[in-house]
C-alpha cells in the first residue's frame, strides 16, 4: 500500500517525458481510480516504515538465538513493492530525463543512425496522451456503437417491410412450402450406393453429369433454367402475347369479312385472288414445279367440286327467276351468260406444259374407255347437242378415271365439263344456252358443213379435242355388239326422263332452226344401242343413283315467284293516328306552355331587390308617401347576380341547380384522405366491383382480400430467408436489367 | 278539341326497364352496401368461454374442448410469468418465491409425481420472463434484465442501467437476439444480446406496461402506457413514436401483435379489450362484455382467428380476432360473397351513413362518459394551449405534436 502511494506522489512530481506508452497509461489508470487517496499515504507511510522497523527488529531477536538461526535470505519481489514503471525519485536527484535514458546509445555502435535521430528528435516533443475517459463516457459510447450495429442491422429489413406495406394481397404464412418433388436428398438421408452395380452406375450418371439425387433438373436443364431470367421471360411472353393478339386480330377479321354478306363484295375479292394466284402460278411453275403440280392438283381438285356442284349451273332460283326474264330482259340474259361463262371459266381444264405428254397418253386411253360418248349423244332426239351427248355418258366415264390416273381424269374432265352442266340445267337453263348454240351452230354452218356436230363448243380450247375422239370412238365402237334388253331397258327409264326434259325444252320453245339441224348428225341411230350397252354395264359397276337425284332435283324446281304486294292501307292507318293525335290536342300549346315555365324559373332565380327601408323612419310615413330618393338609394339594393344558368343555351331544356337535402344525406362532403382531387375519388367510386358489370375474372380480381390467412394454420414470425429471397430477386432483376 | 289527361305517377304502373338502370343501380347498391356494414354487428360478440384459474397455480388449457387439462402448483405465492419453449414441449414460469422452473409439457404419468424438470433459485424477485425464439435462451427481469442459458444455473450476461425494476421483457421474434423492456422509471430500454451494454433508453411522460414487437416487420414494437394510450416505435428512431394509439379510456395493461403484424390487440384497466390496425390511432373494434373486469393480459392466437383475454374476475376469455367473420371452412361462393360485401364496404367507407354504420359500436355507460369527459379535458386543453399561444410572443409557445408530448428524453 505503501509504495502504492508512493508511486502516485512521485507520479505528480514526474514529469513525464518518457515516450513508453504503456507505463504512462498505467499510471493513468491508477490515477483515475484513487484520486481521493492522496490524503492517506502519509499516515499509511508512517505505518509502513514502523512494519519495517519492526521486521528488523524481530530478526536481530531471532538471530540471537545461535544454532537455530536460519539462513533464510530476505526474498524481496520487485514486482510486489515498486513498479518497473515508476521511478521512484525520492533518493534521487530528480525528475528522470529521456535524455539521461538515451545518453548510452550515443555510445553504442550497434544502434542505427535513423533510430538515433528519431529519439533525438523526440527530445524536443512535449506532448502526452490524453487521459482515459470515465467509465459513464465509454460505456456511453460502447452503448452508442452497438445501437448503431443493432439499427443497421434491422435497417436491412426496410425493403421487404415496404414492399409487404405496398402489396396488393399478403398470403399468411409467408413461407409456404414450394409445390413439386423434393430432391431425394432430403427424404432418404445418408443412402449411400453400397453394391458394386450401383456404384457403376452411379459413377456413369457422373460422368454424364446426370443427377444423382434430384430427379427432376439436370444441371444443364438448371444452367438453362437460370439462363433465362424472370424479365427475359417476361418480354418473351408479352411477344407471344402480342403475337397471339395479332392472330386473333387476323382471324376476327377474316371472320368478319367472311360474313359480308355482300356477294358484289366478294365477286371481287375473289377475282383479285384468282388473278393473283394465276400470276404467282405462272411463276410457281418456273421456279418450283412442285409446289406448282401441287397446287395444280389443288385446282384439279376444285374444278372437280366446281362441276360437281350446281352453283353456277343456272339452275338456282336466281337463275330461273332470269330465265323467264330472259325472254325480254336482254340484262337477264347477261346475266346468266355470265354465270355460265363463270362456270365454264372455272370448270376450264389447265394446259400446263408440265404433263402434256400424259395428256397425249391419256387421250389414247380415252379412245379405248370411251367409245360409247358419242353413241349417247346419237340416241338424244337432239342428235345436234353434243351437250346432251355427254349428259348420259359422263358419270362412268368420270368414274373410271378416277379408279385410272389423274391425267386422264383431267383431259376426260376438260371434255365433260360443259356436258356436265347440260346435266343439270332445267329447262330455263336450257333455253338460254340453245339460244348460244343456235347462235353458234348459224355461224358454224356458214363456214363448215361437216363439223356440224362440233360447232356448240365454246371454248376455242377444247373445240379441237372432243369431237376428234368422238370420231374416233364411233369408229371404235362400231363392231361392238349390243347388251341384252333388260337392262336396255332399265337404262331406258332413265332415258326417258330425260327425254321427258327434252321434250319439255320442246314444249317451251319451238324452234325450227334446231329441227333442222336434225339431218346433221348422221351417226345417231346406229350408235345407239350400243352406246345403251355400254352404259349399263358401267352402271353395274358403279350407281348413278346420286345423278338421277340431281337430275329430278333440277326438274322439280319450279316455283314461280309471287309478286310482292305493298300494303298502302298500313300507312293510311298511320296517317289517320297522328291526325287523330292532332285533333286530340289541338287546344294544347304545349310548347308556349314550357317556354312559359322555364322563364318563371329563371325569374326565380334572379337577384331581388333588398329593400331595407323602414317606413317611417326618419320621415313620414303613410300611404301615398314616396321615399326619398337618398333613402331609396341607400336601404334598396339588388344582390349579386347568379352564376349562368346551365340550360341558358338550351331552349327545349330545364336544368334544376336546386340541391337535394335527401340526396346530401348521403354524399360524402370532404374529400377522403388518400385522394387528391375530386375527379379521382369520383372516379374510384364509378367503378364497379361486382358482377353486374364485371367479368368474373374482374371481379375476382378486384375484391380479392388484402390479407389471407389459412384455416387452423400457425403464422410464424417473418423469416431471415425471406430476406435472403427478396435479395436474390431484386439481384435478379437488377441484372437482367443490367444486361 | 282540347283532352286532359289524368296525371299519375308512371312509376305505378311501368315495369322497370333497362332504362332505370342508374336508379336501381343505386337502391340495389346501397341496400347491399348498407346490409354489407351492418351485417358485420350482427355476428360481434365472444365466445361464452369463460375459464376460471385463481393465481398461484398454473393451468394447462385444452382451447378447442375448453377444458382444463392439467394444474400444477407451480410456485409459493403468485406467478408472475409464463413462457413455453419454442419447440412447444416444455414451458417456464417465474414466481414470487424467486425461483425460475422449466416444466414439461406432458401431464406427468399415473403415480409420477409433478416435478419441475429444472428449478434456478434466483436472487431477486422476477417481474418478467420471455423466451428466445430460436436458442435455448431465456431472459427475465426484475431488478436487472438477465439472459440464462437452459443449461446453466447462473445468468450468461446481465444488463443494469440505472434502474431498479423492470415490468415486463419481450425478445424480438424477427431480429432474435434483440430485447426490449419497460422500466418503473417510464422508461423503455433495448438490449442486444451479444453486446455486454443495453442499447438505447427512451423515457416516457407515464410508465409504459408492457411492449410487443411486431412479427413481421423488425424494427417495430409497441407499447402499452399508463396515459391509455399506445406508442408504436420505431426502434430505430425513439426521439418520437411512430404513431399514437389512443381510445382507451384508463391505463393500457397488455398488447399483443397478431401472427400477420397487421393488427394488434390491447387489454385496458378500463374492462375492455380494443383491436387496432398497426398504423391506426384509433381502434376498429373495442370488445366489452358486462361481467368482464380489468383485463389484466391478452395474446393473439397463432393462426391469427382467435383472442385471448384473462381478466380480474379470474376468466379466460376466447374471442373472434374478426367479429363478423364466419368460422369453419367456407364455400368458395361465400367466400366470394364475404370477399365482395368487404370490398364494398372499403369503397363506400366514406359515405356519410356507411360510415356511421360500420364506425358504431356499443359501449358500456361508464366507459362512454368516461370517453366524453376526456375528450372534454383534451379539447379544454387544447383550447387552452391555443389562447396563450395566441397571447404570448409569436414563437415562444412552440407547437408540439402529439407524438412529440408523450417523450421527455432518449438517453443514449
Amino acid at each position: 500500500m505503501a509504495s502504492v502511494s508512493r508511486k502516485n506522489r512521485n507520479k505528480n512530481t514526474l514529469k513525464r517525458s518518457c515516450g513508453v506508452a504503456a507505463s504512462v497509461e498505467d499510471k493513468e489508470a491508477e490515477e483515475g481510480m484513487d484520486g481521493a487517496e492522496e490524503e492517506v499515504t502519509s499516515s499509511e507511510e508512517d505505518e509502513g516504515q514502523d512494519e519495517r522497523k519492526r521486521q528488523k527488529l524481530l530478526e536481530a531477536i531471532s538471530a540471537l538465538g545461535g544454532k537455530r538461526k536460519k539462513t533464510l535470505g530476505e526474498r524481496s519481489e520487485a514486482a510486489v513493492h515498486m513498479s518497473e514503471f515508476s521511478v521512484n525519485t525520492e533518493g534521487g536527484p530528480g525528475k528522470v530525463e529521456l535524455a539521461d535514458l538515451i545518453g548510452s546509445l550515443e555510445k553504442t555502435s550497434a544502434v542505427p543512425n535513423k533510430r538515433k535521430k528519431e529519439l533525438k528528435k523526440m527530445q524536443h516533443i512535449n506532448k502526452t496522451l490524453d487521459s482515459p475517459l470515465s467509465k459513464q463516457e465509454t460505456e456511453r459510447i460502447q452503448r452508442d456503437m452497438a445501437f448503431q450495429k443493432a439499427a443497421s442491422e434491422v435497417s436491412r429489413w426496410d425493403s421487404i417491410i415496404i414492399q409487404n406495406n405496398k402489396a396488393e394481397q399478403l398470403v399468411f404464412p409467408l413461407s409456404q412450402e414450394p409445390a413439386g418433388p423434393k430432391p431425394v436428398e432430403t427424404l432418404v438421408a445418408g443412402w449411400k450406393a453400397k453394391t458394386p452395380l450401383e456404384q457403376e452406375v452411379f459413377a456413369l450418371l457422373s460422368a454424364n453429369k446426370q443427377p444423382l439425387t434430384d430427379p427432376v433438373l439436370t444441371p444443364a436443364e438448371k444452367a438453362s433454367v437460370k439462363a433465362m431470367s424472370l424479365e427475359e421471360a417476361k418480354i418473351r411472353r408479352a411477344e407471344l402475347q402480342k403475337a397471339r393478339i395479332l392472330q386473333s386480330y387476323y382471324e376476327a377479321k377474316a371472320r368478319r369479312e367472311r360474313k359480308i354478306k355482300s356477294k358484289k363484295y366478294h365477286k371481287v375479292q375473289n377475282k383479285a385472288k384468282r388473278k393473283e394466284f394465276l400470276k404467282n402460278f405462272d411463276q410457281m411453275v418456273k421456279t418450283d414445279p412442285a409446289a406448282a403440280l401441287q397446287e395444280l392438283n389443288k385446282m384439279e381438285l376444285a374444278r372437280m367440286q366446281e362441276r360437281m356442284s350446281l352453283k353456277h349451273q343456272n339452275s338456282s332460283k336466281w337463275a330461273k327467276s332470269k330465265a323467264i326474264m330472259a325472254k325480254y330482259d336482254d340484262e337477264a340474259r347477261k346475266a346468266m351468260q355470265q354465270q355460265l361463262e363463270m362456270n365454264r371459266e372455272l370448270t376450264q381444264k389447265l394446259v400446263v406444259p408440265l404433263n402434256e405428254e400424259e395428256e397425249e397418253e391419256g387421250r389414247e386411253c380415252d379412245a379405248e374407255v370411251l367409245p360409247d360418248f358419242v353413241n349417247d349423244a346419237v340416241d338424244m332426239r337432239d342428235a345436234l347437242n353434243p351437250w346432251m351427248k355427254g349428259k348420259l355418258t359422263e358419270e362412268p366415264t368420270q368414274e373410271k378415271l378416277k379408279i385410272t390416273e389423274t391425267e386422264e381424269r383431267e383431259v376426260v374432265a376438260a371434255e365433260e365439263e360443259e356436258e356436265e352442266q347440260e346435266a343439270e340445267e332445267t329447262e330455263e337453263e336450257a333455253l338460254l344456252r340453245e339460244f348460244d348454240r343456235r347462235r353458234n351452230l348459224q355461224e358454224r354452218a356458214a363456214t363448215e358443213d361437216s363439223a356440224a356436230s362440233d360447232s356448240d363448243e365454246n371454248d376455242p380450247a377444247e373445240i379441237t379435242t372432243p369431237p376428234r375422239r368422238m370420231e374416233n370412238n364411233s369408229k371404235d365402237t362400231q363392231g361392238v355388239p349390243s347388251a341384252d334388253i333388260n337392262d336396255e331397258s332399265a337404262q331406258l327409264e332413265e332415258g326417258l326422263e330425260r327425254i321427258r326434259t327434252v321434250e319439255d325444252l320442246e314444249l317451251l320453245h319451238h324452234e325450227p332452226s334446231a329441227e333442222e339441224k336434225h339431218p346433221g348428225t348422221t351417226k345417231a341411230p346406229p350408235s345407239e344401242g350400243k352406246s345403251v350397252g355400254k352404259l349399263k354395264k358401267k352402271k353395274k359397276k358403279k350407281g348413278i343413283e346420286l345423278k338421277e337425284v340431281l337430275t329430278k332435283e333440277t326438274n322439280m324446281i319450279k316455283v314461280p315467284l309471287t309478286p310482292t304486294i305493298t300494303d298502302s292501307e298500313n300507312s293510311e292507318a298511320k296517317l289517320d293516328q297522328r291526325g287523330l293525335i292532332k285533333e286530340a290536342f289541338a287546344g294544347d300549346d304545349v310548347i308556349s306552355d314550357f317556354l312559359k315555365d322555364k322563364r318563371r324559373q329563371e325569374d326565380e332565380g334572379k337577384p331581388k331587390v333588398i329593400d331595407l327601408t323602414l317606413p317611417g323612419w326618419g320621415h313620414w310615413g303613410g300611404v301615398g308617401l314616396k321615399l326619398p330618393t337618398r333613402k331609396r338609394r341607400r336601404f334598396r339594393f339588388k344582390g349579386a347576380p347568379p352564376p349562368p344558368r346551365k340550360d341558358q343555351h338550351l331552349p327545349s331544356v330545364i336544368i334544376s341547380e336546386k340541391k337535394s337535402a335527401s340526396i346530401s344525406l348521403h354524399q360524402v362532403h370532404s374529400l377522403p384522405f388518400p385522394f387528391e382531387n375530386s375527379t379521382q375519388f369520383e372516379s374510384c367510386i364509378r367503378s364497379p366491383l361486382g358482377r353486374t358489370w364485371n367479368t368474373e375474372r374482374t371481379v375476382k380480381k378486384v375484391t380479392k382480400p388484402r390479407v389471407v390467412t389459412h384455416l387452423g394454420t400457425i403464422i410464424e414470425p417473418i423469416a431471415e430467408e425471406e430476406l435472403y429471397r427478396m435479395c436474390y430477386v431484386t439481384h435478379d432483376t437488377s441484372t437482367s436489367h443490367n444486361k | 278539341m282540347k283532352v286532359k289527361v289524368l296525371s299519375r305517377n308512371p312509376d305505378d304502373y311501368v315495369r322497370e326497364t333497362k332504362h332505370d338502370i342508374q336508379r336501381v343501380l343505386y337502391l340495389l347498391f346501397y341496400h347491399r352496401i348498407t346490409s354489407a356494414s351492418s351485417l358485420s354487428k350482427q355476428f360481434l360478440v365472444c365466445f361464452p368461454c369463460s375459464l376460471l384459474f385463481s393465481f398461484p397455480q398454473v393451468k394447462v388449457w385444452n382451447l378447442t374442448k375448453h377444458e382444463c387439462v392439467r394444474t400444477l402448483q407451480a410456485h409459493e405465492g403468485f406467478v408472475r410469468g409464463m413462457v413455453v419453449r419454442y419447440c412447444g414441449t416444455s414451458f417456464f414460469t417465474i414466481g414470487d418465491d424467486k425461483t425460475i422452473k422449466q416444466w414439461k409439457m406432458e401431464a406427468p404419468g399415473y403415480g409420477e409425481a409433478e416435478e419441475p424438470l429444472n428449478t434456478i433459485l434466483g436472487k431477486t424477485v422476477f417481474t418478467g420472463l420471455d423466451h428466445h425464439l430460436k436458442k435455448g435462451v431465456f431472459a427475465t427481469c426484475g431488478q436487472q434484465v438477465d439472459i440464462w442459458d437452459e443449461q446453466r444455473s447462473t445468468p450468461i450476461r446481465s444488463f443494469t442501467w440505472g434502474v431498479d425494476s423492470f415490468s415486463s421483457l419481450r425478445f424480438n421474434p424477427v431480429e432474435t437476439e434483440l430485447l426490449g423492456s419497460c422500466a418503473s422509471d417510464r422508461s423503455i430500454v433495448l438490449y442486444d444480446m451479444r453486446e455486454s451494454t443495453p442499447l438505447k433508453k427512451v423515457i416516457m411522460t407515464m410508465r409504459p406496461n408492457t411492449l410487443c414487437w411486431n412479427p413481421m416487420e423488425a424494427y417495430i414494437f409497441t407499447c402499452a402506457n399508463e396515459d391509455y394510450n399506445l406508442y408504436t416505435y420505431d426502434m430505430r428512431y425513439l426521439e418520437k413514436p411512430f404513431k399514437v394509439h389512443m381510445d382507451h379510456v384508463s391505463a393500457v395493461l397488455d398488447v399483443d401483435y397478431a401472427p400477420t403484424g397487421q393488427e394488434f390487440v390491447s387489454a385496458s384497466f378500463d374492462k375492455t379489450i380494443r383491436i387496432f390496425p398497426k398504423d391506426a390511432g384509433h381502434s376498429r373494434e373495442v370488445y366489452h362484455t358486462k361481467r368482464m373486469q380489468h383485463v389484466i393480459c391478452v395474446k393473439w392466437s397463432a393462426d391469427n382467428r382467435y383472442i385471448l383475454s384473462g381478466s380480474d374476475e379470474m376468466n379466460i376469455r376466447l374471442w373472434k380476432a374478426n367479429a363478423a367473420e364466419k368460422l369453419g371452412m367456407l364455400a368458395p361462393r361465400e367466400k366470394a360473397a364475404i370477399n365482395y360485401s368487404q370490398k364494398l364496404k372499403e369503397k363506400f367507407q366514406h359515405h356519410p351513413q356507411i360510415k356511421r354504420i360500420a364506425r358504431h359500436r356499443h359501449l358500456p355507460k361508464n366507459i362512454y362518459h368516461q370517453r366524453n369527459e376526456l375528450r372534454i379535458m383534451k379539447e379544454a386543453r387544447r383550447r387552452k394551449e391555443m389562447n396563450v399561444r395566441k397571447h404570448s410572443k409569436p414563437g415562444s409557445v412552440p407547437l408540439v405534436s402529439e407524438k412529440e408530448k408523450h417523450v421527455v428524453t432518449v438517453v443514449k
